[in-house]
């Protein structure tokens, strides 16, 4: 009696497991799902909010079609990560989602990513998108894969009751990096307890260190991360080394935020939701994005950054030509390579994208429209009192090299800054393994001297 | 072995079969990729080749490499074997002696830090060290300096962490282990006249041998594979300080987008944690003869 009992157990205990081990394979049911992955965080919903609308409105007009709104909570990187492993499985490869135009190009490589050309072509809205924003989805083989939701550039955001406090006088209009420390110094002669001039380094900020920080020094040098025309990356430029000397200077004289907190990675909330509205810190590199914490509903709100904050354009190194630099990046959305339903997956992305959805958008997260139907809205012109100032940068904007070798050296750049802040490493030194670091990542022949 | 002899095997094999599909698979697949270029984006994710041992040859030239290394020693050994281990037993022993309600107390407050979840855990444990964080306010409020914990002293921070954290473990294990001596041996020490710490050296540690060693095998692994906790802290920062191997392998795997580097890193990490898991068993064996 025994042994059968134990015997038939057995046999029930690896059927069960064989089974359950079986059930996710198991056949879809006929109605179709869209499956959509996109970033959420507490200062971030806008984009939620423009998923709802969409599903409301898909949903209506697509009777038997779900759409499974699946929001990753995460900073850009965590979602960068989720989002990439979420795709190199079939099973688990979303059908529309959220791509970071910095990884259009290497995702495309990697085959995630649907060439969409096909399916533009019979979208009239499609020309409405700006061309300059246009490029940012497309690939090296000169095909489209993402369409995008918006634009941003970055520039220098100042607190004028600070620098009026310093005497310094208004509008402030930095010609050169050496007004930048001028400025810088005399705020803080004026007032030690102010942080004059912050800018982002070392690795807790990620892309944020340089996107906005180190780029806008480098590109002001008049040297470059890549060049384009011989496709290779730069090492051993003078430029690399004057911009982390920069950096070296701000942080050594104490114009910039400690060593010990530019290394937190949340150290960007306290410069949207403490400094800058208790009148902390004088002035820092920021996106045009900014007034999205600030205004009604955003998380940091602060009904007076309208007449408290201004913007600068950041100067040249030496005010050389074409005066100001600044960096656009700006997110796309992108459907997976591996879907089951392209079209309904496009149809669904027509509809999230429609004007109405894009024009809620560019507003509630203060980016610079793409659409000339938003751009043209009085509501998205009215939006903040800087939606001018921080457009016109797009005529001096510059985009990341975003090949699939970019995240690394991304980081490489970031320690290089990490390592001059701390003062770990003299800027020549950290440019010196920065320079070894990028031969070891792409290899000695796709480098150049400049 | 017969008919019967095989079938006797057949309840254990849904378990066996977990833990090849759950355990040996991930750790086969690991070890495998750790011999190709895997990216996780790029081309290198759609047509991974292999590059037999190139991941372990960049790995010994990295200078980030042994540095982890070291962190990761430094780490097992200050909050296992010795934070975790020492306070543990000396808790438990002290337990013992204590009055019910304070024993039941102190036991609750050790416990609590354990029935976390660790991310739940790594936060509060960040609140506590950052630079406005509760060890600071204390130490103002004594008017003593406040050093940036997270900062100054990564790994002191992640050190004292997972004491906090993991203390609990080791305290319940020794604890069930004193209640199996007999009173009557320790009641015969005492009337032989050996005091309190001779006791404990020659009668009591002898006698929970095993269990030190079950325990320390068990905390060292646990303690090697810890992750949230300093990826919440401080991320394997400033500047690599406080990074670990779980943290470096995260980091190139996921960070970089190098899966076959970062599962470079993790099969050392698995291989130190064998080297440790036997050493602990055979040290049981011994114990046991």
């Amino acid at each position: 009696m025994r042994r059968p009992a134990l015997k038939s157990m057995s046999l029930i205990a690896s059927a069960l497991f064989i089974l359950t081990a079986c059930t996710p394979a198991s056949p879809e049911d006929s109605s179709k799902t869209l499956k959509v992955v996109y970033q959420k965080t507490d200062s971030f919903t806008a984009l939620e909010t423009m998923f709802q609308a969409a599903k409301q409105e898909f949903e209506a007009a697509n009777q038997g079609v779900t759409v499974e709104l699946q929001p990753i909570q995460g900073n850009d990187d965590d979602y960068g990560t989720k989002l990439a492993l979420a795709l190199r499985s079939p099973s688990t490869a979303p059908d529309i989602f959220y791509e970071d135009t910095f990884k259009v190009r290497s995702d495309v490589d990697a085959g995630y990513l649907l060439k969409l050309d096909s399916h533009l072509e019979g979208w009239a809205d499609w020309e409405k998108f700006d061309d300059g924003a246009k490029a940012a989805g497309r690939a090296d083989d000169g095909g489209t894969y993402a369409v995008p939701l918006g634009t941003d550039t970055r520039a220098i955001w100042y607190n004028k009751k600070v620098f009026e406090a310093a005497g310094i006088s208004l509008p402030w209009e930095p010609r050169n990096w050496q007004d930048i420390l001028d400025t810088a110094r005399k705020i803080k002669a004026d007032n030690p307890s102010v942080i004059p001039f912050n800018m982002y380094a070392g690795k807790g900020t990620g892309e944020g260190t340089v996107m906005q920080g180190f780029y806008e020094l480098l590109y002001g040098t008049g040297s470059t991360l890549y060049d384009e025309e011989s496709k290779k990356w730069v090492v051993g430029s003078a430029g690399f080394k004057d911009s982390l000397g920069f950096l070296e200077t701000l942080y050594d004289e104490g114009l910039a935020v400690t060593p010990a907190e530019a290394l937190d990675a949340n150290v960007w909330k306290k410069v949207f939701g403490e400094w800058f509205p208790t009148g902390k810190l004088g002035a820092t590199v920021e996106g045009s994005y900014a007034p999205s914490f600030w205004q009604e509903g955003g998380s940091y709100e602060w009904p007076g950054y309208a007449q408290d904050m201004a913007v600068a354009a950041f100067p040249t190194q030496d005010g050389g030509s074409p005066g100001a630099v600044s960096m656009s990046g700006g997110w796309t959305l992108a459907i997976g390579a591996g879907t089951k339903e392209p079209d309904l997956a496009f149809k669904f992305l027509n509809s999230a994208l429609n004007r109405d959805n894009s024009l809620k958008f560019t507003l509630e997260s203060s980016q610079i429209a793409v659409r000339s139907d938003v751009a043209e809205d009085s509501g998205y012109q009215a939006a903040n009192p800087f939606v001018k100032d921080v457009s016109g940068l797009v005529s001096v904007t510059r985009y990341r090299p975003a090949t699939s070798d970019y995240p690394r050296i991304s980081a490489a750049v970031q320690e290089a800054t990490e390592a001059v802040i701390t003062g770990a490493k003299s800027p020549e030194q950290a440019a010196a393994d920065y320079d070894a670091a990028v031969v070891e990542i792409v290899g000695g022949d796709k480098t150049v001297r400049k | 072995m017969g008919e019967r002899g095989l079938l006797r095997y057949l309840p254990v094999l849904p378990a066996l079969l977990l833990l090849l599909v759950f355990l040996a698979g991930p750790v086969f697949w690991a070890f495998q990729a750790s011999f190709t270029n895997t990216g996780l984006t790029g081309r290198n994710a759609r047509n991974p080749e292999w590059v037999g041992l190139e991941n372990y040859q960049r790995l010994l030239l990295d200078p980030v490499f042994p540095l982890s290394l070291g962190l990761t020693v430094l780490f097992v050994a200050g909050s296992a074997v010795l934070g975790q281990n020492l306070l543990g037993l000396a808790l438990a022993v002290l337990m013992r002696r204590a009055r019910r309600a304070v024993s039941s107390l102190v036991g609750t407050a050790v416990v609590a830090a354990w029935v976390l979840p660790e991310i739940v855990a790594a936060f509060a444990a960040y609140a506590y060290f950052s630079r406005d964080g509760t060890l600071n306010q204390l130490l103002g409020g004594l008017g003593m300096t406040q050093p940036d914990w997270l900062y100054s002293w990564p790994m002191a921070a992640v050190v004292l962490a997972n004491v906090w954290r993991g203390t609990a473990f080791s305290m319940l294990v020794y604890r069930a282990a004193l209640n199996d001596i007999p009173v009557e041996v320790a009641e015969a020490a005492q009337m032989d006249g050996a005091g309190g710490w001779q006791r404990l050296a020659f009668i009591t540690l002898p006698m929970i041998r095993g269990s030190i060693a079950t325990n320390l095998m068990l905390i060292t692994l646990q303690t090697l594979a810890v992750f949230t906790l300093v990826w919440v802290m401080t991320a394997g920062g400033p500047a690599n300080a406080s990074t670990t191997l779980p943290v470096l392998a995260y980091q190139e795997a996921f960070k970089f987008g190098d899966i076959g580097y970062g599962t470079a890193v993790a099969s050392v990490l698995l291989l130190i944690g064998a080297v440790f898991g036997v050493g602990y068993i055979r040290l049981l064996r011994e114990g046991k003869r």
